[in-house]
């Protein structure tokens, strides 16, 4: 079985926001409009969080897109009454939208507030409408909804390959923000696997994780900067 | 100081259930118009979404969160006491102990509402029932929701059973002396009672074991429903002190609920000759010593936090004590610590009317401590870039309201059809005893006499 995770280089972050808009495209996930959006009731997620550091004029600028840390001790699955939110056998936190009952109760467990709820039935601006992705199922009003690490396309990969008859390799499966990345800050894939460039990437020096004291254990690894730019 | 006897009693207490005045008509059209309101914003919100509150990414528990532990809390006002005062034997307990396990009755009952109505899908709440179903789909027990759901259910069961026994022999008193369909009502209610020796022993017995088997079940409810915020990893909820912390604030504002509804009743039913003055001073004491113990939890809480200075906690703490919560953080204070202490410390202001106001302030006071614990804590949460905040919206302040008049409504019709102070336990507690009117098994009832 593999153990799905993912690497984020910070040094090569530049803030575009490409994933997130990927994101919401590959998952259906609803606009809210302007006035929602002011109200924090916007979906995203994947996230690019701006930090400040220093005070003008010696001010920088730095980036961290924050999604599911897909935590292998994951706070949100525990306290969800009814198993929506639980771990799949491949090391995914999933959300099993039909069995959601509302409680919100994940969201708040969550340290990372990644979890979203859906406060009304989705909806898109024109033309957005018409761009909808077949392979992810739509949520409606009173459930919660989050990155999923874009499972669509690791059960499309996983059928393709054992239609070959042979093993997912490793690169084969991009998630929409990795795929869109243009300066290659997010690379997914085994950690299981040595041989990865995930997990060697997890491995390195640079590496810590996102909260590591709360004891979450999560599947990111981000890599600390080092330019000084 | 006049104790009412025999026949007295019975016209006294069962005055407002054979007789009915506008009053109870207006009272329960005022109340009840409140009540259709709350129900009319929760549907609104079903069928508009849940959008239509004012809870936002991160805050996704406000006001009915806040309301389902604050009435959860209010329920302990009565079985806790009135079994405690029972085991004790306190003799003024008497005229007191029906009138509070009401309230623990109907307190769950709406605390009960809220979980349901903050779902975001309510009509599926039946999947935190254990039921068996065909696709061997159990509700996840490692889910402080679904302890919850076993804690109140046993003790809204336990309450609702302890409420009902000592009023037994009330309804045969009800039965024996109405007519018609009333009769008829009160003689199924009643449950053939005759008030033979064998019954009265058995009542006894039972009464014996529900007072010692609820106290447990009350303390677990609250510490249970104290666990909903400290088995999740968020700054200033996971903390140890939860547990008897959120009992003894459930008990503080219990005992305010009580000293209301006491008043309230004095007032409107003419109750001066069995609620005295001792009664509300009596309690009014346990209410001064729950704020001393309230504001000891506090302080603990605060000073180790303040002293441990984690990262996470303590901008949580900043935001109460002295950042945008603060002006509530510190009414709080005012009204659940130096309020009581004042007026229930001073002999001179223990009397009725101080007991009224100080218990307004706490229940004010004790609301506030939910809210205070649930949304700072969820807008700053580790990550400074998901810092939220929260403003309720007329939907959610219409509900809270709209559940205070339900509290209104449903004790105004309690108090209109079952006699609201015992009757035989109020004869049982006469000196002398009227030896027909006795039962046989309450000696110690006369022995007792102990006086908290």
């Amino acid at each position: 079985m593999p153990r799905w995770g993912m690497a984020v280089d910070l040094d090569r972050c530049n803030g575009c926001a490409a994933c997130v808009v990927a994101c919401h495209a590959e998952n259906n996930i609803s606009t809210v409009g302007a006035d929602e959006a002011a109200r924090g009731r916007a979906k995203h997620w994947l996230r690019i969080e701006r930090y400040w550091e220093g005070e003008f004029p010696d001010a920088r600028l730095t980036f961290r897109p924050v999604l599911c840390q897909h935590c292998d001790n994951a706070p949100c699955e525990p306290v969800c009454p009814t198993y929506a939110s639980h771990h799949t056998e491949d090391g995914l936190n999933a959300q099993v939208y039909n069995r959601c009952i509302g409680t919100r109760y994940c969201a708040n467990a969550c340290p990372y507030n990644v979890r979203f709820f859906d406060f009304f039935n989705p909806s898109w601006d024109k033309p957005l409408h018409l761009q909808l992705n077949p392979d992810v199922s739509l949520r409606e009003a009173g459930v919660m909804e989050k990155c999923t690490f874009c499972v669509q396309r690791i059960q499309a990969a996983g059928t393709q390959a054992s239609a070959e008859e042979r093993e997912v390799q490793d690169g084969e499966i991009q998630p929409a923000c990795v795929q869109s990345c243009p300066s290659k800050a997010l690379v997914f894939g085994d950690l299981d696997d040595p041989g990865s460039r995930v997990s060697q990437l997890s491995r390195s020096p640079r590496g810590s994780k996102l909260l590591e004291d709360v004891g979450t254990r999560p599947k990111i690894t981000y890599l600390a900067r080092q330019s000084q730019a | 100081m006049t104790h009412p006897t025999g026949s007295r009693i019975n016209n006294d207490l069962l005055r407002p259930l054979l007789l009915t005045s506008w009053r109870f008509y207006v009272l329960v059209a005022f109340f009840g118009a409140f009540v259709a309101a709350g129900l009319i914003a929760w549907l609104s919100q079903i069928f508009f979404g849940f959008g239509i509150s004012g809870l936002r990414w991160p805050v996704y528990w406000g006001f009915y969160v806040t309301n389902f532990v604050f009435w959860i809390g209010i329920s302990h006002a009565g079985t806790l006491i009135s079994a405690i005062l029972r085991l004790v034997n306190a003799g003024w307990r008497r005229p007191v102990t029906r009138c509070a396990e009401v309230i623990t009755v109907f307190a769950l009952l709406i605390g009960a509402m809220f979980p349901l109505i903050h779902l975001g899908r309510p009509w599926l709440a039946f999947w935190l029932f254990p039921y068996p179903s065909e696709r061997l789909i159990w509700p996840n027990f490692r889910s402080p929701l679904v302890w919850d759901f076993f804690a109140i259910n046993t003790y809204l069961t336990g309450s609702i059973l302890f409420l009902f026994l000592p009023m037994i022999p009330d309804f045969a008193v009800v039965r024996d002396r109405a007519t018609g369909l009333r009769r008829r009502v009160y003689r199924v209610l009643a449950l053939g009672w005759r008030g033979t020796p064998k019954q009265w022993h058995r009542l006894e017995t039972a009464m014996q074991i529900m007072a010692i088997a609820i106290i447990p079940v009350a303390v677990s409810v609250h510490t249970i429903v104290s666990f909903d915020f400290s088995m999740a990893p968020v700054p200033m909820w996971n903390t140890t002190i939860f547990g008897p912390y959120f009992v003894a604030g459930a008990i503080f504002s219990g005992i305010a609920g009580l000293l209301i509804a006491m008043a309230a009743l004095r007032k409107f039913l003419h109750l001066e000759e069995y609620l005295h003055p001792v009664h509300f001073e009596n309690l009014g004491k346990l209410l001064l010593v729950m704020a001393l113990l309230w504001g000891y939890f506090v302080f603990n809480e605060r000073l180790v936090t303040y002293y441990g200075n984690g990262p996470a906690e303590m901008a949580v703490f900043r935001q109460t004590q002295w950042q945008s919560f603060a002006p509530l953080h510190w009414t709080m204070v005012f009204l659940n610590f130096v309020l009581p202490l004042t007026l229930m410390g001073i002999r001179k202001f223990r009397t009725i009317a101080g007991c009224v106001i100080a218990s307004i302030g706490v229940i004010v006071g004790m609301w506030l401590e939910r809210f205070l614990i649930i949304v700072p804590a969820l807008g700053h949460k580790y990550l400074p870039y998901s810092y939220g905040t929260y403003r309720p919206e007329p939907v959610e302040i219409v509900i809270t309201i709209a559940s205070f008049a339900a509290m209104s409504l449903l004790y105004v019709l309690f108090a209109k059809f079952i006699p609201i102070i015992s009757i035989w336990e109020l004869k049982a507690g006469e000196h002398p005893p009227a030896p027909d009117l006795v039962p046989p098994a309450t000696e110690e009832h006369r022995l007792g006499d102990l006086r908290l």
